[in-house]
């Protein structure tokens, strides 16, 4: 068996800042392995624009802003295995990878950081009703079929689902020829950002039908119609609303997921997040290994994805060099009224770093609130927001001598104005 | 008064102009910019991909240099379908110079080596 002190299960944007950030601290026995044969992850197939505003200062698109992390990688002499496809990761440490390269090998780590990212919600997740013809597709793959190989998988589109993937693909769609004819959303407001639903709906006229679903696909071989239909406040259709839409493709945008799957045998608790429950280090509940990135909880920009892979890295390298304590005063993380999770979960006071982030959501949208963090009755932080929405993810810093070991339980929760 | 969304950031800021154009709601500089812009002659970056002869890569992502009038979009992304590059090519390499007479180039967008 071959040994590396730190070993990172996922060669995308967070893999590519955790190993540079653990090899500045010192840390050089770094493994990166990677199932595709290139480094990068989802940023390569999002060609378009709006990465990097936090962490360069300017505006990049997804190939461009990867290949600042691989040229780091590369230039550091990183190691990193690419077509490396994980099996297992066992509590003991110890991560099985094949690859037509390698073959199958097994490596002792000391710590691991998993940063797998996440997948796309199928149709089959969302349970949708009538035929089951060619054409459905998600909007990930639709972008990787146009973007990476240059095929575009419909001439008439409609999207169900205003996540960002499905608006920026009813632009690219459009920009190459398709005729997007409308985006569904079953909730009462759009799980896009706002620029997405300016520049790439408004731009072109799409039209965008909140608290509307698809109720049924219909086509014999290939799609022919899509239905969608409102839905009242308990998820109901109301009938009589029903609108036709004749289309050979409909793409859905529906949701990720944290792609734990190599998690799962470990025995390790996971949070409404779906991701690990994790601790200020973004530790697991086993001491050494690590999560960061979509794989943790899904963020809407690779600007954050890239400083929790930091902190994570922060987090490896304390523990690689036996500096974490793992002991003293632990804080639980609760939601409270509004929000819909936040990361980290548990919080060691005594091993945290100078700041301590918190990132949250809100569980719907909020207008004049005021978000309390207290810990037990004790207000620590109030946060004023004129308007929030669920897809927007929130981070504050807080100081460390804001906590001060009186009660066990902090809680962030939405206070609405009278 | 005219209501807008910015488009620079995933902020999102809403923005109020006035009919001199002054602009308020802007977190950052470039939403007045953006506004004024907007009211006046709007523009966009456009990303799409062209052809590249590659072992590895069958397209080569690429973006305007700077934003183009809107009402140009459509006619530079035909344009691409025009173009096919040869590997190697690095990131910022020229695609299209001055893409439909608007003095913006169309530039490489990723570095494919072979």
């Amino acid at each position: 068996m071959i040994h590396h002190r730190l070993v990172i299960i996922g060669g995308g944007s967070a893999g590519m800042a955790a190993a540079v950030k653990a090899y500045e601290l010192g840390e050089k026995d770094i493994l990166i392995l990677e199932k595709n044969n290139y480094l990068g992850g989802i940023l390569n197939q999002c060609i378009h624009n709006g990465f990097g505003l936090h962490e360069f200062k300017e505006e990049l698109t997804g190939p461009e802003f990867m290949s600042r992390f691989s040229k780091q990688v590369n230039e550091l002499g990183i190691k990193y295995r690419l077509n490396a496809n994980v099996l297992s990761v066992t509590k003991e440490k110890v991560v099985t990878y094949s690859s037509e390269e390698d073959g199958l090998v097994s490596v002792q780590a000391d710590a691991i950081i998993l940063t797998t990212g996440c997948y796309e919600r199928n149709a089959g997740a969302i349970q949708i009703a009538g035929d089951r013809p060619v054409g459905v597709y998600t909007a990930g793959q639709a972008q990787l079929y146009l973007n990476c190989y240059g095929y575009l998988v419909g001439k008439k589109v409609f999207i169900l689902g205003s996540g960002d993937i499905g608006l920026i693909m009813a632009r690219r769609m459009t920009l190459e020829g398709a005729k997007v004819l409308g985006v569904a959303e079953l909730m009462p407001y759009s799980a896009g950002l706002n620029r997405n639903i300016v520049q790439c709906l408004q731009d072109f006229n799409i039209p965008l039908y909140l608290s509307h679903t698809v109720k049924e696909v219909r086509g014999k071989n290939r799609v022919e119609k899509v239905i969608i239909a409102k839905v009242d406040e308990k998820m109901q259709f109301i009938p009589g609303t029903e609108m036709e839409f004749d289309c050979d493709t409909l793409l859905l945008s529906v949701g990720l997921i944290p792609n734990n799957d190599l998690f799962n045998n470990l025995g390790i608790k996971f949070s409404k997040t779906r991701g690990a429950m994790v601790n200020q280090d973004m530790e697991t509940e086993i001491p050494g290994i690590f999560s960061a990135g979509n794989v943790l909880h899904v963020h809407d920009l690779v600007d954050y994805v890239v400083s929790e892979a930091r902190e994570a890295a922060v987090g490896a390298v304390k523990y690689l060099n036996k500096t974490t304590k793992h002991a003293g005063f632990t804080y639980e993380i609760k939601q409270g009224y509004g929000i819909g999770y936040v990361v980290p979960q548990v919080l060691n006071i005594d091993d945290a770093s100078e700041k301590v982030s918190f990132k949250f959501r809100v569980a719907k949208p909020f207008k004049d609130i005021v978000i309390n963090i207290k810990e037990g009755e004790r207000l620590i932080k109030k946060i004023i927001k004129p308007a929030i929405v669920p897809s927007e993810m929130e981070i504050v810093y807080l100081p460390k001598e804001l906590f001060q070991k009186e009660d066990h339980v902090i809680t962030v929760s939405v206070e609405e104005k009278k | 008064m005219r209501e807008l969304i910015c488009i620079n950031c995933p902020r999102g800021c809403r923005l109020k102009v006035d009919d001199d154009l002054n602009v308020t709601g802007n977190f950052c500089p470039r939403g007045a910019i953006y506004a004024k812009n907007e009211l006046t002659h709007p523009v966009r970056t456009l990303t799409s991909t062209v052809k590249v002869q590659s072992v590895l890569e069958r397209r080569l992502p690429v973006k305007s240099s700077e934003p183009l009038p809107k009402e140009k979009v459509f006619d530079a992304v035909k344009e691409l379908d025009n173009v096919e590059m040869k590997a190697p090519v690095h990131i910022g390499d020229v695609v299209i110079a001055n893409v439909c007479n608007t003095g913006v180039n169309i530039v490489a967008t990723k570095n494919i080596e072979k």
